[in-house]
């Protein structure tokens, strides 16, 4: 017998394999990781396919801002619940590790095609760009993936629940984690105790709820919040172009004369940010220097996702707690 | 008759044997030669602390001069592997203490170094001239300050990229004014301030000093009356780059630069804005290893500088350099034989997407000497593996970061399979490969078969069954280190393969399918390897089918460990666990 055909039988007495989904009898059928079986390479081209066209509307929803748990539904309900409203961080949440089992968990392999297989349920040990808010934020080692049912991924549509945030795989990419934090902080080199001039920029990402991808912007180039905000309105105008659009909202004319603040006075957006302690907190109600001091990454939310954010009267409370 | 070569003329023969391989290989021949190389052996190198006992390396190497150690797996650098793992330095320094207390040289890789470590090697060795720390961590600058008072010959004391509990600057005030014997200083990974003048006293008083790399702290100025004291430096590494600097300032740094003929390597440069990028130009021509990739220097300027550096060898930069950028490294850096690209952003998300696949067949196209690589990019084409192996059949290392698991050929959508095949059958003396992107079974037949030589492999998110794993433990005979992380084989390969584990350094499979029987088993048949069991969320009870989450396979003459970690099994914490029923025949 060959080594192969050695393996072969093997296969269906080794009771942990993940390819014990042959069907029927001790030929070792070849599975591709989702459990598809054979002509591996026509079914993953298929699959990335589909993946390709729906691209779009995963990348949208799985920026969604939602306060659930990793993978489960995103409801309102879930936001305006005041259990969850106190919790900081906001996201991403430390879910049980029962949770992490459910159905919930295969459905982010789901909506994410071909490219999550392994990756539910991971976060990074440490937050990439911001290792300072390591601590305020919940860490969750990542669930060994048998538990996760295979050969599901044809039969769910994409437009249930995408992965929350965008969900870090533990040491991937391969990078150290030296590499990793000194970068961190070539970024934002202006935020040391010891104090650079302020020459250098601070960088911010800012992200948009619908929004395919992340932005980044230098706080120091602004010098009060008017300036921030028409700066972020010109940034984002094609994506609240779109929503606008379907809210029946004013047409696009009058979309470019509004700054986006009045657009978040309309409710249709707010402006929030995450500070040092991992809170998030509405944008404008601390002074701009103090703000800038504080601010480690923006996000422009929907109205109705804020309800509840840290208020005025809390912010003014932190920064006397500051000064 | 007696043909044996007398033992004084075997010493003087093996005095020209350096390499470690070569003396290990001599030492193989025969008793006598086996005695007289390690009687003779000055460097030592342990590349795995926990396949030997401090004692057994001290007692076969009386004349050690330099001891190599390495810790940790090499998947720790990616927070695979928990703290407190283990890879302690304090019982080798312990041992060489009292057995081989005229240690001149440590060099350590991934090994917990207290400070309790480093005051012992300033107690106990008298001759100490060389310590050089790699991805280390557990000290602090107090330690350093033992060593830097302590050590009156110091010639090397160098921090790579290690995680040090920063006290402040005073130690650098601890090294003594009668110590003029500084080769080399590297503290780059500190963070706070030293204080300049004592900097400036050490320099100045260090005339063989060759090689400087100093830390972010300091600033632009201070780079100017260092390199003015140490014109004869080969080797430097910037402080941050990016102070405000008045013009009289800036021309004097230029002159600095200018004087600095013997330079080779230059690294550092965080922060450095584009203008002072000029300020460079004087040293590029001389160089032969260049370290950007921590400069966030965007194309344009990377290609001004690369540009004037013809005799480069070795270029670390990040991907901000994008395609265009490699094609003028292409055609200005010819004598090109190491190449890094890193990504500048955390993820995918942020992977500049203006790198691809090209910048790397530009560089495979041009660049004769090319052996190494490691790029990191947001895709890959099986087209363009086949271009590079076809172009640069020369290379010995190739680690290929297709940043989002599981991406195919992005033309094409196939697996990336035939492209790692051109690789792997092209490039014939391959010793180390990474790969990634979406790979089938077949990826891993192909490098069975063709990758002979390869020592060390790195494999993520790939594969589709146990095939994988068979193809490459019956398949590659070189192989010497393998690591995988979240592939979907089992026991059957692991297990039927069991016997090639011995014959490789050490094996890292994490979030793959193999079960804690098929481990305990293994245990049981192997007992020249220690089979670790990492898992930081055990089971209450750990049934033999559950699958375990780390598991760390390496050959050992010591037997098991004493300092194992709560959250490390082997068996011999638990001798009296039957064996399963999953005996293979």
């Amino acid at each position: 017998m060959s080594l192969e055909e050695e393996l072969q039988s093997n296969v269906s007495v080794a009771s942990s394999s993940p390819t014990k989904n042959t069907a029927g009898g001790g030929g070792l059928k070849v599975h591709n990781y989702f459990g598809l079986s054979d002509s591996s390479s026509v079914e993953s081209s298929t699959l990335s396919g589909r993946v390709e066209d729906d691209k779009a509307t995963i990348s949208l929803k799985a920026t969604e801002l939602t306060l659930g748990l990793p993978g489960s539904q995103s409801t309102e309900l879930d936001l305006l619940s005041p259990a969850k409203l106190n919790e900081k961080p906001f996201f991403p949440l430390l879910p049980s590790k029962d949770e992490i089992c459910s159905s919930s968990s295969h459905k982010n392999i789901v909506a994410s095609g071909n490219k999550r297989g392994f990756s539910d349920t991971m976060y990074t040990e440490k937050n990439w760009m911001f290792p300072e808010s390591v601590a305020a934020q919940s860490v969750v080692k990542k669930e060994v993936p048998q538990n996760i049912p295979k050969g599901q991924l044809s039969t769910t549509n994409n437009s249930s629940s995408p992965p929350a945030a965008k969900a870090q795989i533990v040491g991937w990419p391969p990078v150290r984690s030296y590499r990793k934090n000194t970068l961190a902080t070539t970024c934002k080199n202006s935020d040391e105790v010891d104090g650079k001039p302020g020459s250098a920029a601070l960088f911010v990402k800012v992200s948009m709820d619908g929004a395919p991808y992340l932005r980044k912007v230098d706080l120091r180039s602004y010098t009060n919040y008017g300036e921030l905000s028409s700066a972020l309105e010109k940034m984002f105008t094609t994506f609240t172009l779109g929503h606008c659009g379907s809210n029946g909202a004013p047409g696009k004319d009058m979309l470019n004369e509004t700054k986006l603040k009045d657009l978040l006075n309309g409710k249709d957006y707010v402006l929030t940010y995450e500070d040092k302690d991992g809170d998030w907190m509405l944008v404008g109600d601390v002074p701009w220097e103090m703000f800038i001091d504080v601010c480690k990454k923006l996000k422009i939310m929907k109205g109705c996702d804020a309800i509840g954010l840290a208020a005025a009267p809390r912010a003014i409370e932190k920064s006397k707690m500051r000064a | 008759m007696d043909l044996r070569l007398p033992s004084k003329v075997l010493e003087h023969i093996f005095s020209f044997v350096d390499s470690n391989e070569d003396r290990n290989s001599v030492s193989l021949v025969c008793k006598s030669w086996f005695e007289t190389e390690r009687l003779t052996r000055k460097r030592v190198f342990v590349r795995n602390c926990y396949a030997v006992t401090p004692a057994a390396v001290a007692r076969r190497f009386p004349e050690m001069r330099s001891l190599t150690l390495k810790g940790k797996p090499h998947f720790a650098d990616y927070n695979l592997v928990p703290d407190g793992w283990g890879g302690y330095a304090w019982p080798w320094i312990e041992a060489m203490a009292e057995k081989s207390p005229a240690l001149e040289e440590l060099r350590l890789k991934r090994m917990v170094v207290t400070d309790e470590c480093l005051e012992k090697i300033a107690a106990s060795f008298k001759e100490f001239k060389a310590l050089v720390l790699t991805s280390c961590e557990g000290f602090s600058t107090d330690g350093l300050a033992a060593i830097a008072v302590a050590c009156r010959n110091l010639r090397e004391l160098e921090l790579r990229e290690c995680i040090v509990e920063d006290l402040g600057g005073d130690w650098l005030s601890y090294f003594p004014e009668t110590l003029t014997s500084l080769v080399s200083l590297d503290f780059s990974c500190l963070d706070s301030e030293v204080k300049l003048s004592d900097l400036e006293l050490l320099v100045s008083r260090s005339p063989n000093l060759k090689s400087l790399k100093l830390n972010r702290d300091v600033s632009l100025d201070a780079l100017g009356s260092l390199l003015r004291l140490a014109p004869q430096l080969v080797e430097l590494g910037t402080g941050s780059f990016s102070d405000k600097l008045d013009q009289e300032a800036v021309s004097k740094l230029s002159q600095a630069f200018t004087e600095l003929k013997e330079l080779k390597s230059l690294s550092g440069l965080w922060d450095v804005l584009p203008e002072y990028i000029p300020l460079l130009y004087s040293v590029c021509p001389g160089l032969t290893s260049l370290n950007l990739s921590y400069a966030t220097v965007q194309m344009p300027d990377l290609v001004e500088l690369l540009s004037r550096c013809s005799n480069l060898q070795k270029l670390w930069v990040m991907d901000l350099i994008e395609d265009k950028g490699l094609e003028a490294v292409a055609s200005s850096c010819k004598e090109l034989r190491e190449l890094r690209v890193f990504p500048s952003g955390a993820d995918v998300d942020e992977t500049n997407v203006a790198l691809t696949e090209q910048g790397l067949v530009s560089v495979s196209e041009a660049c004769p000497n090319l052996e190494s690589v490691l790029y990191f990019c947001a895709q890959f084409t099986n087209e363009a593996l086949v271009t590079i192996a076809r172009n640069r059949p020369n290379l010995k290392c190739v680690r290929l970061c297709v940043m989002e698991p599981f991406a195919p050929d992005h033309k094409t959508q196939q697996p990336l399979d035939e492209g790692f095949k051109a690789i792997v059958e092209g490039c014939k003396g391959l010793q180390r490969l990474s790969v990634s992107g979406l790979l089938t079974d077949k990826a891993f037949e192909y490098i069975g078969t063709h990758g002979k030589k390869l020592r060390m492999l790195s494999i993520a998110f790939a594969g589709d069954s146990d095939l994988m794993l068979h193809h490459l433990l019956s398949g590659c005979e070189s192989l010497n280190k393998l690591e995988i992380r979240d592939c979907p084989f089992g026991d059957t390969a692991l297990l039927e393969n069991a016997a090639k584990l011995e014959t490789m350094r050490s094996l890292w499979m994490s979030s793959c399918g193999v079960s804690f029987g098929a481990c305990k088993l293994l245990s049981q048949k192997m007992p020249k390897l220690n089979v670790e069991v990492i898992d930081e969320h055990p089971l209450k009870t750990r049934p033999d089918s559950s699958p375990v989450e780390k598991i760390y396979i390496y050959r050992t003459l010591a037997g098991p460990r004493l300092d194992m970690p709560e959250f490390v099994w082997t068996i011999h914490k638990n001798p009296e666990i039957g064996v399963s029923n999953l005996a293979i025949e």
